[in-house]
C-alpha cells in the first residue's frame, strides 16, 4: 500500500500570488463578495413575523410573556425533521379558559405550523409534539383565551448542521404503513387524580410539498394530515387544524381531565382527503 | 503500468490541479482562491486497479473543502468507474484530474452511494465529463425531497465560494436490487440495501480484488449518522458482514480496513443506543429527555461524537417507538 500525500500549500508561488490579488481587485469591483447570508437571525425571524401576524390575527393585541402559555424547544435542532417542542397551559393565569393554541414557525416555508383547539373542561395543560425546522427561527405559541385575548410566548431554535434535512427518512415505510395509530395511555402519577397523560401516533409521511424539485422546479405535492380530533366518547379533547410543519409520523402527548369510562377516539384527515379513524378503551376506567 | 509510474502520476495530478485551480479563474473563480490555498490531498493504492481518496474527519467546512468521506476508483481495461464525487465541485475535480493521471481510460461510471451532500456535491463534474451517474432507485426522490435544502444549508456552512458550481444532478442509471458494470476485464456489482444510513444506500464490489465500497453503511472513527431506519441497519448487519470481502473502504475512517471487522464499532454502538433508546420509551421519558443521554457510554469510542449523537437518538427514537 502506497500513501501519496501532496499539500498544495507548496505552490505559493509568486505567479499565483499576482493572479489572486488580480481576480480579488476583479471581484470586488464587480461587488460579487458573496450574496448576503440567507440565514435568518433573531432580528430577521422577527421580520417575518410582523408581516405575518396581521394575516393570521388581524390587529388584535398579543400580550407576550404572561404565563397563559409557555413554550419549550431545544436551542439547537438535533435533526430538522424530528424538533421536539412542548407547549404548557396555565389556566390559573387564564380564568375565562383557553380555547385553542396556534404554533408558528418563522423561518418555515409556511410559517402556521398547526392550530389546536381545546375541549372545553378537557383541562389540556400540556401538549408535545414534535415539527420539520427549515431554518433559524423562532417558534411562537399563541393561546386564545374565551374571552379572546392573545397570550404569546416564543424560544428560538437554530437549525440542525450539516445533513439532516426536513424530509421523510424511509419514504417506503412511510406509504406503506399510513394510517396505523398507535395510543399510550400514562397512568396518573397520584392515584385519586381524574388527569391522565395519552400519546397519540399516527404513521403518515406528513410531507410539507414545499421543497422544489431542484430539475423541474415544481413543488412536490404536499400530503399532511390536516384535521385531526381526539375526543373521548364524543367529548372533545384536542384537534388540530393545519398540520404543516409537524413531523413525519404525528406525534402528540398531552394530559387531559378523564369523565367517566368512555373509551378515545381519534379521527385524521389528510390532504389526500383520506380519512384515519380508531378508538381505544380507557385503561383507567372505574377510577 | 508500474505501480511506480502510478504513483508518479497520481501526485503530479494533485499538483497540476491545485496549480490549474489557482491560475484559471474564468473556470472557477475565486471559490477555488478560498478554498483551495489549503487544498490536500492524500490518496492511496489499495488494491490491484483500485484507488481510495482518504477524506477528513471533520465536518464539511471550507477549509477541507468538503473532503470528508472517501472516495474510490476502479479501473478496467476499457474504462473507470467512480465511487462517490466528492462534497464539491472543486474536491470532485481534483479527483478527475489525479485519475486523469493515473490512465488515459474515460471515466465512465460515477456511482453515488447515497443522497448526503459529501459524496454528491461534485457530481457537476462528471456530467460535464459524460460520465453515467448511477445511484439507488430511491436516490432521485430523495434529492428532490432534499436537494434546495442541502444547497441551502451548505451555502450557509461552507461559504458561496466553495458552493459556486454544485448543482444538486440526480442519477440517470438506477439500481433496483442488483446491477454489474463492467469496466473491460473486471466487473463490479452494484447492490441497492433497504433504508439502512439512508433510504438509498448502494454498495460496490469489486470482484477483480474483492474490494468492498461500503459507503456510509460503514462508518469507522467518526460516529455514524442515522438518515434512515436504525432497525433496518441492524437488521441488514449480516447480509453486509456476509460480504466475501478482503477488505472494505468505509464511507468515513481509514481508506481501508479489514472485513468484517470493520464494522464491529458501529454495530456496538447501534446496539446500545437502540438499548438506551427502548429503556426510554418503556419508562415513558419523553424524546426530549430521553436524547440528552442515551447512547453517552459510546462517547469516548467516537469522532464527532457531539455533533451526531443526539441526533441519531432522535431519529432512533422517533423509529423505535413504533416497535
Amino acid at each position: 500500500m502506497q500513501n501519496h500525500v501532496y499539500s498544495s500549500r507548496q505552490l505559493a508561488l509568486p505567479l499565483a500570488s499576482v493572479f489572486v490579488a488580480i481576480i480579488l481587485a476583479i471581484g470586488t469591483l464587480l461587488g460579487s463578495s458573496g450574496t448576503a447570508s440567507a440565514q435568518q437571525t433573531t432580528a430577521s425571524s422577527d421580520r417575518i413575523w410582523h408581516d405575518l401576524k396581521g394575516d393570521v390575527f388581524g390587529d388584535r393585541a398579543i400580550l407576550v410573556d404572561t404565563g397563559v402559555v409557555r413554550i419549550e424547544a431545544p436551542k439547537r435542532a438535533q435533526d430538522a425533521a424530528i424538533v421536539p417542542v412542548d407547549i404548557y397551559l396555565d389556566p390559573a393565569k387564564a380564568p375565562d379558559g383557553i380555547k385553542s393554541v396556534t404554533l408558528i414557525i418563522d423561518a418555515n416555508p409556511a410559517p402556521v405550523a398547526a392550530t389546536f383547539q381545546l375541549g372545553k373542561d378537557a383541562g389540556v395543560t400540556h401538549l408535545s409534539t414534535r415539527v420539520r425546522v427549515n431554518d433559524y427561527s423562532y417558534l411562537r405559541a399563541i393561546a386564545e383565551t374565551q374571552s379572546g385575548q392573545l397570550h404569546m410566548m416564543q424560544t428560538f431554535v437554530k437549525a440542525s448542521g450539516g445533513c439532516s434535512a426536513p424530509a421523510v427518512k424511509n419514504q417506503d415505510e412511510a406509504n406503506a404503513t399510513m394510517g396505523q395509530m398507535k395510543l399510550r395511555q400514562f397512568p396518573p402519577k397520584e392515584t385519586m387524580t381524574k388527569t391522565e397523560e395519552l400519546q397519540l401516533m399516527i404513521r403518515h409521511p406528513n410531507n410539507s410539498g414545499l421543497q422544489r424539485d431542484p430539475l423541474t422546479q415544481y413543488f412536490i405535492p404536499a400530503h399532511f394530515v390536516q384535521k385531526l380530533s381526539i375526543s373521548q366518547a364524543g367529548r372533545p379533547i384536542l384537534s388540530m387544524e393545519g398540520g404543516i410543519s409537524i413531523s413525519e409520523d404525528p406525534n402528540f402527548r398531552f394530559d387531559f381531565t378523564v369523565h367517566g369510562n368512555g373509551e378515545i377516539q381519534v379521527e385524521a384527515t389528510d390532504t389526500d382527503g383520506k380519512t384515519f379513524r380508531n378508538q381505544w378503551p380507557l385503561e383507567t376506567a372505574g377510577l | 503500468m508500474s505501480v511506480d509510474r502510478l504513483r508518479r502520476r497520481l501526485v503530479s495530478g494533485f499538483t497540476c490541479t491545485a496549480a490549474s485551480a489557482a491560475l484559471l479563474p474564468c473556470c472557477l473563480g475565486r471559490a477555488v482562491l478560498a478554498a483551495g490555498a489549503s487544498l490536500r490531498f492524500s490518496t492511496t493504492q489499495i488494491a490491484d486497479g483500485v484507488f481510495a481518496f482518504q477524506g477528513a474527519d471533520e465536518l464539511m467546512t471550507a477549509a477541507n473543502n468538503g473532503a470528508i468521506c472517501n472516495l474510490g476508483a476502479v479501473i478496467g481495461t476499457d474504462a473507470v468507474a467512480v465511487i462517490d464525487s466528492g462534497g464539491s465541485l472543486i474536491e470532485a475535480q481534483a479527483f478527475l484530474a489525479a485519475i486523469g493521471k493515473l490512465t488515459a481510460k474515460p471515466v465512465r461510471f460515477l456511482v453515488n452511494t447515497h443522497m448526503h451532500p459529501d459524496h454528491i456535491f461534485g457530481n457537476a463534474a462528471f456530467r460535464k465529463i459524460g460520465a453515467t451517474i448511477v445511484g439507488h432507485r430511491n436516490l432521485p426522490r430523495a434529492l428532490e425531497a432534499r436537494g434546495a435544502f442541502y444547497l441551502h444549508n451548505y451555502r450557509e456552512q461552507l461559504g458561496e465560494a466553495l458552493m459556486q458550481g454544485v448543482e444538486i444532478v440526480s442519477p440517470t442509471m438506477l439500481v433496483d436490487d442488483h446491477l454489474q458494470l463492467d469496466l473491460g476485464g473486471r466487473m463490479i456489482e452494484l447492490r441497492a440495501w433497504k433504508a439502512a444510513h439512508t433510504d438509498n444506500d448502494l454498495t460496490v464490489f469489486d470482484t477483480a480484488t474483492r474490494t468492498l465500497f461500503a459507503g456510509d453503511l460503514v462508518f469507522m472513527g467518526s460516529l455514524p449518522t442515522l438518515d434512515g431506519s436504525l432497525l433496518g441497519w441492524l437488521r441488514q448487519m449480516d447480509a453486509l458482514t456476509a460480504i466475501d470481502a478482503a477488505r472494505v473502504v468505509p464511507g468515513h475512517g481509514p481508506v481501508t480496513a479489514d472485513w468484517p471487522q470493520a464494522v464491529a464499532g458501529e454495530r456496538r454502538y447501534f446496539e446500545i443506543l437502540a438499548r438506551d433508546i427502548r429503556k426510554a420509551i418503556a419508562d415513558g421519558t419523553p424524546l426530549r429527555e430521553a436524547v440528552k443521554t442515551a447512547g453517552e457510554s459510546e462517547r469516548d469510542n467516537w469522532h464527532l461524537f457531539d455533533d451526531y449523537n443526539e441526533r441519531n437518538a432522535t431519529a432512533a427514537f422517533a423509529e423505535l417507538e413504533w416497535e
